[in-house]
């Protein structure tokens, strides 16, 4: 997989895109029907559930609007992922930096209060990029020294970074004008991210598209990509080859990290414009099966992404329609990653 | 021996992988107590053809009988069924189980219960009767590679094997390893076992066979018996009408020059399972070839690193054209001007998944350096006329590196490291497994690159080899010098004595 990717970032662009559009569907099409059977045997009428999801999704500007909105998060959270694995290394900690990225945003959007837009707005930017960046730096110094591998260490600060919000919106941060619910005050305006009228599409979609172009341009066509393909595909032989493979696992890790940060920052300055404890529905494992579904190509990512919106959506719907548990979303998620996973299986055995 | 019908026959089998037709032998057959060597040029052929016999490869077209009985080989696991074993290259054990875990993993007919005394038991019997005891409680981790080849072929006979096929056994083994071999190999032929013995060493070949099975470009163009073979004939029929293996005379040493390389009584740190280096001092100045010999595992790979940087001493220093480099990083060392050429292309110094341009564009540093990205143009152009000037055939630069064969594998590397006409050229066994033709390249590219006044530190275990290249020789034993010699005692009997330890007994 990364070998095609990797020619085809440079030579064969086109040819990878149809496919990969081609596969996408042909994935959601068959996870669809076998989770169509799932939805028969607890008595509910899948094509009447369907039918629901289409009008809502497609069926009026507002619905699609929120499938982009989903979609925001995820593409950030899967670059996070998709970025280090390029370099062979496993980032499950997109969920914490996100919520790290959050959490210093936040701290920008309640000290800085009086600073105008213009500048405040860049300001707890970078802080969400620093927040995720800082706690994705730890696992990436641990990895490189070898003393911890970084699997392990950013899945296990996942479930520090909420504790770490939690903590401030329960204590030095709480908001006055709400006893019941423990968060923090809301965001002077100044401190919230624009969005487009009528819609809760915010400035954060840019960000993330500006981002995964970045990550496909950078990955494909500049000196540094090259390299950190090269450490991916054989570490050893880069390291003899005098490129600085541990500087590599640092920076690249930093910048995952503060990509998922800026995720968290969007959320918090522009659909919450507050710091809640619940912040994310879990963006950061799935834009880690966004990324590997999508095998680390910046195109696969969007499709993936939005694809998985799409499949979050289901289950808002079918929570009101068909009075079924939000958790199905998870079922249909296993759903599809059973038949990627045989699918390649199959391929493989072929 | 011809009247019985043979263990193996194999007539009509082709292969094609896409356009390239690999395999297309009329016929090829195996006897008890017989054995037959496959002998060719890198890619002609010979390790499809065992890996069809093996049911590893499924030929397009062929018939097979296995004593007498006419049947289709579909997996492996079918050739082992009927009493066929192979002995990979790559050495299938599993590193971190002991030697008997491992043969019981293979051995299908062990009950449930595994009793370990069972095994052991019968393990025993066998290696002693042939020469290939090996404690079974020992990880086979822990175990010298030729060891683990023991433990190899013990696996496929305790399996049932009646015929062994073994892919270029002799790669990974010292000399000694190989003669122990080849005794291994005499003792089996002698119980009735049939041996297909994969190479492309003509002397291993006149050494230890009893056909000779040429093959050139997929088909097999000549079988010859032992005593009708010489290897005037085997080249002949290897290359064609012209055989190419003509060593061009060695320009004339040159007065030495500055100096390149000063190690002052370099220590390593030990590490388990390795030897480490104990107050090696050396110099090597420009236009000169040092030859490192000496049985491998005895600091050969640790000292190639301490002077590539890969590897920081202990205590000692480390000079380059008169700096101090002991603590200059892997790109520094290479900016100097010091080419790498390791022993394992793929391994080492190639990323498989890149295309060949992406693979020459690696570790050049800033040279090429352009904007955000690298001028692939120039990269294309300079890494032509390396190619050139070594003599190569064109690489395909949007081939993938992993496709390519081993001999153009290793060219691609020399391409890339001799493209800015390196100062000092550090190589590690860089002729192992090529064959003729592609070792002669190699051996003049460094003779060229020391008309050039450039300095070579080359590593190997082919004393002959060392003695054609080199200026002077050094034998490292066990992480130190043992001795250094100049030409006039280049010769096996003064030098051998030396890599194994007996010298300083005498």
């Amino acid at each position: 997989m990364p070998h095609d990717s990797a020619i085809a970032g440079r030579w064969l662009p086109s040819l990878v895109v149809g496919r990969g559009v081609t596969r996408a569907f042909a994935i959601a099409l068959i996870a669809l029907a076998v989770f169509a059977l799932l939805l028969l045997a607890d008595g509910k009428d899948p094509l009447r559930a369907y039918r629901d999801t289409l009008v809502y999704v497609f069926g009026n500007t507002y619905g699609f609007s929120e499938l982009l909105v989903r979609m925001t998060p995820l593409l950030m959270t899967s670059i996070a992922v998709a970025l280090p694995s390029r370099l062979g290394l496993i980032n499950v900690g997109g969920e914490g930096q996100l919520y790290m990225g959050a959490w210093l945003a936040t701290a920008g959007a309640l000290c800085f209060a009086d600073l105008p837009a213009w500048q405040l707005l860049p300001l707890i930017t970078a802080l969400g990029f620093a927040g995720g960046g800082l706690w994705a730096l730890v696992p990436g110094i641990l990895r490189a020294a070898k003393i911890v591998n970084e699997t392990i260490s950013t899945l296990l600060l996942n479930y520090v970074a909420p504790l770490i919000v939690s903590f401030f919106i329960f204590g030095a941060w709480r908001s006055a004008e709400s006893s019941a619910y423990p968060q923090s005050p809301a965001f002077v305006d100044a401190a919230r991210l624009p969005s487009l009228d009528g819609t809760r599409i915010h400035l954060g979609l840019l960000f993330g598209l500006v981002c995964l172009a970045l990550y496909g341009f950078a990955l494909g066509r500049t000196r540094w990509g090259l390299e950190i393909r090269a450490i991916g595909g054989n570490a050893e032989a880069s390291r003899r080859l005098g490129i600085p493979v541990q500087g590599y696992m640092i920076a690249v890790m930093v910048v995952a990290g503060g990509v998922a940060g800026m995720a968290g920052m969007a959320e918090v300055s522009a659909i919450q414009g507050r710091l809640v404890g619940e912040l994310s529905p879990g963006y950061g494992y799935v834009g880690f099966l966004v990324s590997w579904l999508a095998g680390g190509n910046a195109l696969s990512i969007l499709l993936m992404a939005f694809l998985f919106a799409v499949v979050s959506s289901v289950g808002d719907i079918l929570q009101i329609t068909q009075g079924v548990p939000y958790a199905v979303v998870n079922v249909l998620m296993a759903v599809i990653l059973f038949i990627v996973l045989g699918q390649r299986q199959i391929m493989r055995a072929g | 021996m011809t009247d019985a019908p043979a263990l193996l026959e194999a007539n009509g089998v082709v292969k094609r992988f896409g356009a390239l037709l690999a395999n297309d032998v009329a016929e090829f057959a195996v006897h008890a107590g017989e054995v037959v060597a496959l002998v060719g040029e890198n890619g002609a052929g010979k390790s499809t053809l065992c890996k069809i016999l093996y049911g590893y490869y499924r030929p397009d077209a062929g018939e097979f009988r296995v004593a007498g009985e006419r049947l289709t080989i579909t997996s492996p696991r079918e050739a082992r069924r009927h009493g066929i074993g192979m002995v990979f290259q790559n050495l299938s054990l599993i590193p971190a189980l002991t030697v008997w875990e491992n043969i019981a993993l293979y051995v299908e007919d062990l009950p449930w219960l595994i009793g370990p005394a069972q095994l052991r038991r019968r393990m025993r019997r066998l290696a002693d009767r042939l020469g290939l005891a090996v404690d079974p409680n020992l990880p086979v981790g822990r175990l010298a590679v030729g060891d683990r080849q023991k433990v190899e072929i013990l696996k496929q006979l305790l399996a049932g094997a009646k015929l062994l096929i073994l892919d270029e056994p002799t790669k990974v083994l010292a000399p000694q390893e190989t003669e122990g071999l080849f005794r291994t190999i005499a003792e089996l032929r002698d119980e009735g076992y049939g041996l297909i013995f994969v190479t492309h060493k003509l002397r291993e070949v006149l050494a230890c066979a009893d056909r000779i099975a040429v093959m050139r470009q997929g088909r097999i163009v000549g079988t010859l018996r032992k005593s009708e073979a010489d290897e005037a004939t085997l080249l002949a029929l290897m290359f064609g009408a012209a055989s190419p293996v003509v060593a061009p005379p060695r320009s004339p040493p040159k007065a030495p020059g500055e100096l390149a390389l000063q190690l002052d009584r370099i220590t390593t740190a030990p590490e388990i399972g390795a030897v480490a280096l104990r107050d090696v001092s050396l110099t090597l100045r420009s236009g000169e070839i040092l030859g490192v010999a000496g049985v491998s595992g005895n600091g050969q790979r640790e000292l190639a690193e301490v002077v590539l940087g890969l590897r920081r001493q202990l205590r000692g220093g480390k000079r380059l054209w008169g700096e101090d480099a002991a603590t200059w990083s892997v790109a520094r060392v290479r900016e100097s001007g010091i080419a790498s050429i390791p022993d394992d292309a793929l391994g080492l110094a190639l990323i498989p998944g890149f295309t060949v341009r992406e693979n020459l564009a690696l570790g050049s540093g800033r040279r090429y350096r352009a904007g955000l990205d690298l001028d692939w143009r120039r990269v294309a152009a300079d890494m032509e006329s390396s190619r050139a000037q070594l003599h190569f055939p064109p690489l395909p630069l949007d081939a993938i590196a992993a496709v390519l064969s081993g001999g153009n594998q290793q060219r691609l590397v020399l391409t890339r490291e001799l493209v800015h006409g390196p100062k000092l050229i550090v190589a590690l066994y860089p002729t192992r497994g090529l064959d003729a033709r592609s070792t002669q390249a190699v051996r003049t590219v460094f003779d060229e690159a020391r008309a050039a006044d450039a300095a070579v530190l080359l590593f190997s275990e082919d004393l002959d080899e060392l003695f054609v290249v080199c200026d002077r020789l050094i034998v490292l034993r066990e992480g130190r010098i043992a001795g250094t010699f100049s030409p006039e005692s280049f010769n096996p009997e003064t030098i051998g004595p030396w890599m194994v330890g007996a010298a300083n007994a005498a």
